[in-house]
């Protein structure tokens, strides 16, 4: 329910912001380019663009399994609309989540309270336009929708058939968090 | 430097002390800043502040930053103040319309404070 909330507001921005040439555009096509679209390294290089700016982190990506030990966790939902239909998330255990909004702030804090959900939010916002940006003919005409947060504990993300789906593990210092691209529809 | 008034527009409380930090370090000091959660906000601060600089979010639920750039200069409420918007929309498309809706400048979130000083400085240093 909630992904699909997003969705349709990135194409309602899609839609407002676009404009006749914008829409001439639409006619552009992906699908021949769905290996660059697709490419595991953009999604790395944004997450260590995003984090290097942003926090002056290094992250690096883990190739191990992970599984988010803390009871709580906080996923960030960004939608895609035009071009590309589908989704950014970020999700991350409660801790990791607020080392990241003490880093981006300069700020403490010992709980998930708005302004660490706000921060999340704004990261994933950043992490989808920067994928995005990676391929022109995406940047032009692919909309953002604008974030979404969830906070909660044993709580599954499910999304059906996905034209294709990236899913990165990445750490900096002892946090570490999930980054997935989720594509379910390419023109 | 004299004072340097500034209104922040972002629906991100995060975001706002972000760039509001950035100008800082860009080296605006003294800075006064007036924050605005959305657009409709920010053009209502503007009918009571008078400002020297505005930096505004595209992407905000609502009233976008391009309709509040578009409003502002329709009802003349902040002339010959620059305006910069700062958003993770970067494509050409974007930039133009951003220009075409009156802004002077642009900045690519995620965004160094040095690229701050680069896109803001000249622009107050002009004005």
């Amino acid at each position: 329910m909630q992904l699909y909330g997003v969705r349709k507001a990135a194409i309602a921005t899609q839609r407002f912001g676009g404009n006749k040439e914008m829409e001439r555009t639409m006619t552009l096509s992906l699908r021949d380019s769905v290996d660059l679209v697709s490419d595991p390294k953009n999604l790395d290089s944004t997450v260590e663009e995003v984090f290097h700016l942003m926090l002056g982190v290094n992250c690096q990506r883990y190739e191990g399994p992970v599984e988010i030990a803390e009871p709580e966790s906080v996923t960030a939902v960004v939608g895609f609309g035009g071009l590309l239909s589908g989704a950014c998330l970020f999700r991350s255990g409660g801790s990791a989540a607020i080392k990241i909004a003490a880093h981006m702030t300069g700020m403490e804090f010992d709980e998930i309270d708005d302004t660490v959900k706000d921060g999340i939010g704004e990261i994933c916002n950043m992490l989808a336009g920067a994928w995005k940006g990676k391929v022109p003919d995406l940047a032009a005409n692919c909309g953002l929708s604008v974030p979404a947060v969830i906070t909660g504990r044993d709580y599954n993300l499910h999304v059906q058939a996905p034209e294709f789906k990236l899913h990165h593990v990445y750490h900096f210092d002892d946090a570490s968090f999930e980054v997935t691209i989720i594509c379910d529809g390419l023109q | 430097m004299s004072e340097v008034r500034t209104l922040i527009v972002d629906d991100s409380s995060v975001m706002r002390k972000i760039v509001e930090r950035s100008l800082r370090q860009a080296g605006l000091d003294p800075l006064i800043v007036f924050e605005a959660g959305s657009g409709v906000d920010g053009l209502e601060l503007l009918k009571t502040q008078k400002v020297d600089l505005i930096l505004s979010d595209i992407n905000m639920p609502s009233m976008d930053g391009l309709e509040f750039l578009r409003q502002l200069r329709a009802q003349d409420l902040a002339p010959g103040v620059p305006v910069v918007m700062i958003t993770t929309e970067s494509s050409e498309e974007h930039v133009k319309q951003a220009i075409m809706a009156g802004a002077q400048g642009y900045i690519r979130k995620p965004f160094t404070a040095e690229q701050v000083k680069e896109r803001v400085l000249p622009l107050i240093n002009a004005a």
